[in-house]
C-alpha cells in the first residue's frame, strides 16, 4: 500500500499520543520512585531491612532520634511509641517498640509508612528491623508491641544532630479486599 | 500540482464539491465540513461558557457577603470544581477548536481538514462527555468536589462514588482533544497550497501547530493520570495510597506535567488571534513574525520543564525550588518578545479600534497584568505566602478572561462577517466590549489584594475585612456574566440578518480567507490558490 504523506503524519502523531500514555506507568512512575529513593526526597526511607555493615561506633558524636506516631484520616487503631526519642552514636543500634491496639470487633489490616525529616537525612537513617516493612493484621481487640531497630550512619552531614522518624499508620483492609477482588 | 500530490485523505466524498449542505438536522450529525463542524465547535463552546459562568454566578453570589447565605460548603466546592473544568475543557478549549476548524482550511488554502470524518467524531464526543460530567451533580454524594486540579488523595480515598464518572467524562474529552489535533497537524503540514510555506502561514496557523502538537503530548498523561485514579479507587492499586506504597505527591507530578503545557494550550491560539487582528487594525505587517514563531516554539517548549512551581510549599528540596523557580522566570523572556511586537506593530501605525481591535488591545494590556502576577508567583519564597489564596485566582483569571476568552471574542468579531456574511451591530459590539472589560476587571483586580491579604480560595465564607473587595468582585462578576447575553444577542442577530459583508470587511487585513467571498461558500479551495 502507498501511503501518502498525511497517512504518515497521521500515525506518527498517533503513535506519539499512546507514547506518552505509556510514559506515564511506565516511565514517569518508576523514575518518580527512583529519584525519592536515590533523593530521600519526601523523606521514604528504604522499605527493605538495612544489612549491618561491621563499622566502628562513632562515639564523638550523640544524634537524638525522635519518634512519632499519627493515624491516617478514618484509622482507628491506637497507635504510640514506647519512647519519643532515644539518644544513639552513630554506628551503634537503637530498639524501641511501637503499641498498636484494634479497639473495633473487626479484623483489621494496618500498614505504617516512615518518614524522615530533615530530607537530607533521609538515607543515613537505616533500619534493620520494622513494623513497616510488612503490613500488620490485627484481629477485633487485638493488641501488639512491635519492635523497631535503628542505626544512625556514620556518613550523616555533620550539621544534623536530631532527626525525627515519623510513622502514619494506614488502614488498608478495604485496599486489601479490593486487591484480592481483582486478582 | 493536484490534490492528490498535496496529500488530501480521501475519506469523505468529495463529488458534490459545488452543491450547499443537505437540509435538517441530520446535516449536522453526519458533516464532515470544517465549517460546519467549526460552528458546532463555537456553539458548543458558548453553551459551556454560560453554563461554566452560571457556575461563577453562584460563588459569586454566595461571596458577595460573608457568612454562609445560598449554598452549603458541599455545594459550593461542586461549584468551585465544575466551573474550572467546564471553563477550561467545555469553553476555552472547544472555542479555540472551533476557530481552528473554521479558519485553518481557509488560511492555508486548503479545501477541508484533513480527516473530515474523525473531525466529526471529535466533536460529537463532546456533547456526550460534558452530559456524562454534569450529571454527576445529581448523582448521589454529588459531583466532583475536590477542585478543577482533582488532587488525590481527595479525588480517590475521600471522593463522591460520581468520580468513577468524572473520570470517564475526562477519557472522552482527551479523546476529542487528541483527534482533534491529530487532525490539526495533518491539514497543516499536508493540505498548504502550493508556495504556502511554513514561514509564510499566518500566525494563527502557526500557533495552532505548535498548540496541537502540545495536546497530543499531554492529553494522554491527563487520561494517564486518571486512569491512575481510577485503578486505585476500583482495583486496589495504589499509586496515589501511602498506605499501599504509594504517593499522593506523585499525582501532583503527573497532574501538572499535563497542567502547565495546558495552560499554553489555552493561550498559545490566542496568541495567534491577537497577531492576526492587531496588524490588521494597525496597518502594518507584524513586527518580528519570525521571533513571534519561535517565542512561541520557546514557550512550549519550556513550558514542559515548569510544572513543579505549582508545588512548591508540598516540599520539595532546595534545588528543585530554586531551578523551577528560574525556568519559571525564563517564559518570561519569550513572552515578553511577543507583547514587545504587539506593541512594535501598533507604534506608529494608523490605529483604527474596530471591536476585534478594542478585545485584541485589551488583552495585551490584561493579559500582561496576568504575566506579571505569574512572575510574582514563579518566585518560591514569595509563593509561599501567596499560595492557595485569592492572589492567585486573580492571577489566572487575568490570563485567561482577558487572554483566552477575550482573544476569542476578538477572533469572533474579525471573522464574524466572513461567517455570516453579515455585519454584526458596532455599537451593541462595543457596549458589550466595555461592560466585558470593566466587569472584568471589577470582579478580578480586587482579588489581588484580599489574596495579598491572605483570603484563601474555595472557601464560601470569609473573615469580615474582606467583605467590601469580595462584594465589589461580586458585582463586576454579575455585570460580566449578564453582558455575555448580550453578546448571544449579538452574534444570533448577526447571523440572521445585517448589512452585507464584503470579502475582505476590514481594509487593512491579509490573508487568504479574505479571498473568498462572504458569507464563506461551503466549499472553498477546492482547488488551491496560487500563493506569491
Ligand atoms: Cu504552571
Amino acid at each position: 500500500m502507498q501511503l501518502n504523506p498525511a497517512h504518515k503524519t497521521i500515525i506518527k502523531a498517533t503513535a506519539t499520543a499512546v507514547a506518552m500514555f505509556a510514559f506515564v506507568f511506565w516511565v514517569m512512575v518508576p523514575l518518580y520512585n527512583v529519584l525519592c529513593q536515590v533523593t530521600g526526597l519526601n523523606g521514604k526511607t528504604d522499605p527493605n531491612p538495612y544489612k549491618t555493615v561491621p563499622a566502628a561506633v562513632d562515639t564523638s558524636r550523640t544524634i537524638t532520634v525522635q519518634f512519632l506516631a499519627t493515624n491516617n484520616k478514618g484509622m482507628n487503631w491506637d497507635f504510640k511509641p514506647s519512647v519519643h526519642q532515644v539518644k544513639v552514636h552513630p554506628g551503634e543500634v537503637g530498639s524501641l517498640n511501637f503499641y498498636v491496639r484494634n479497639p473495633s470487633g473487626k479484623n483489621m489490616v494496618g500498614q505504617a509508612i516512615p518518614s524522615v525529616t530533615p530530607f537530607e537525612a533521609t538515607d543515613y537513617l537505616h533500619k534493620t528491623e520494622c513494623f513497616c516493612f510488612t503490613s500488620q493484621p490485627l484481629e477485633g481487640h487485638e493488641e501488639k508491641d512491635m519492635p523497631l531497630k535503628i542505626i544512625v550512619d556514620q556518613d550523616l552531614p555533620k550539621h544534623i544532630n536530631k532527626l525525627t522518624l515519623s510513622y502514619t499508620l494506614f488502614d488498608i483492609t478495604e485496599m486489601n479486599n479490593k486487591r484480592t477482588a481483582a486478582r | 500540482m493536484t490534490d492528490q500530490t498535496i496529500g488530501h485523505v480521501n475519506d469523505h466524498d468529495d463529488s458534490h464539491a459545488d452543491h450547499g449542505p443537505p437540509k435538517g438536522l441530520m446535516r449536522w450529525v453526519l458533516t464532515t465540513n470544517h465549517k460546519d463542524i467549526g460552528s458546532m465547535y463555537m456553539w458548543f463552546s458558548f453553551a459551556m461558557f454560560l453554563l461554566g459562568g452560571a457556575m461563577a454566578m453562584v460563588i459569586r453570589a454566595e461571596l458577595f457577603q460573608p457568612g454562609l447565605q445560598l449554598v452549603q460548603p458541599e455545594f459550593f466546592n461542586q461549584m468551585t470544581t465544575m466551573h474550572g473544568l467546564i471553563m477550561v475543557f467545555g469553553a476555552v478549549m472547544p472555542a479555540f477548536v472551533g476557530l481552528a476548524n473554521w479558519m485553518i482550511p481557509m488560511m492555508i488554502g486548503a479545501p477541508d481538514m484533513a480527516l473530515p470524518r474523525m473531525n466529526n467524531w471529535s466533536f460529537w464526543i463532546l456533547p456526550f462527555a460534558f452530559a456524562l460530567l454534569v450529571s454527576t451533580l445529581f448523582m448521589e454524594g454529588g459531583g466532583p468536589n475536590f477542585g478543577w486540579t482533582f488532587y488525590a488523595p481527595l479525588s480517590t480515598d475521600y471522593a463522591p462514588p460520581s468520580t468513577t464518572f468524572f473520570i470517564f467524562a475526562v477519557h472522552m474529552m482527551g479523546v476529542s482533544s487528541i483527534m482533534g489535533a491529530i487532525n490539526v497537524i495533518a491539514t497543516i503540514l499536508n493540505l498548504r497550497a502550493p508556495g504556502m510555506t511554513l514561514m509564510k502561514m499566518p500566525l494563527f496557523v502557526w500557533t495552532w501547530l505548535i498548540t496541537a502538537y502540545l495536546l497530543i503530548a499531554v492529553m494522554p498523561v491527563l487520561a494517564g493520570v486518571v486512569t491512575m485514579m481510577l485503578m486505585d479507587i476500583h482495583f486496589g492499586t495504589a499509586f496515589f495510597n501511602a498506605g499501599g506504597g504509594g504517593d499522593p505527591v506523585l499525582f501532583q507530578h503527573v497532574f501538572w506535567f499535563f497542567g502547565h503545557p495546558e495552560v499554553y494550550i489555552m493561550i498559545l491560539p490566542a496568541f495567534g488571534v491577537v497577531s492576526q487582528i492587531i496588524p490588521a487594525f494597525s496597518r502594518k505587517p507584524l513586527f518580528g513574525y519570525t521571533s513571534m514563531v519561535y517565542a512561541v516554539a520557546s514557550i512550549a517548549f519550556l513550558s514542559f520543564i515548569v510544572w513543579a512551581h505549582h508545588m512548591f510549599t508540598v516540599g520539595i528540596p532546595l534545588v528543585g525550588e530554586v531551578f523551577f523557580m528560574y525556568a519559571t522566570m525564563l517564559i518570561a523572556v519569550p513572552t515578553g518578545v511577543k507583547v514587545f511586537n504587539w506593541v512594535a506593530t501598533m507604534f506608529r501605525g494608523a490605529l483604527t479600534f474596530e471591536t476585534p481591535m478594542l478585545f485584541a488591545v485589551a488583552f495585551v494590556v490584561l493579559f500582561t497584568i496576568g504575566g506579571f502576577s505569574g512572575l510574582m508567583l514563579s518566585i518560591a519564597p514569595a509563593d509561599f505566602q501567596y499560595h492557595d489564596t485569592y492572589f492567585v485566582v486573580a492571577h489566572f483569571h487575568y490570563v485567561l478572561v482577558p487572554g483566552a476568552i477575550f482573544a476569542i471574542f476578538a477572533g469572533v468579531y474579525y471573522w464574524l462577517p466572513k461567517w455570516t456574511g453579515h455585519m454584526y451591530d458596532a455599537g451593541l459590539s462595543k457596549v458589550h466590549f466595555w461592560m466585558s472589560f470593566i466587569g472584568m476587571n471589577l470582579t478580578f483586580f480586587p482579588m489581588h489584594f484580599v489574596g495579598l491579604a491572605g483570603m484563601p480560595r474555595r472557601i464560601p465564607d470569609y473573615a469580615l475585612q474582606f467583605a467590601d473587595f469580595n462584594m465589589i468582585a461580586s458585582i463586576g462578576g454579575f455585570m460580566f456574566g449578564v453582558t455575555q447575553l448580550l453578546f448571544l444577542f449579538i452574534v444570533i442577530k448577526c447571523v440572521k440578518g445585517g448589512p452585507k459583508a464584503e470579502a475582505k470587511p476590514w481594509e487593512g487585513a491579509h490573508g487568504l480567507e479574505w479571498m473568498v467571498p462572504s458569507p464563506a461558500p461551503y466549499h472553498t479551495f477546492t482547488t488551491p490558490p496560487d500563493v506569491k
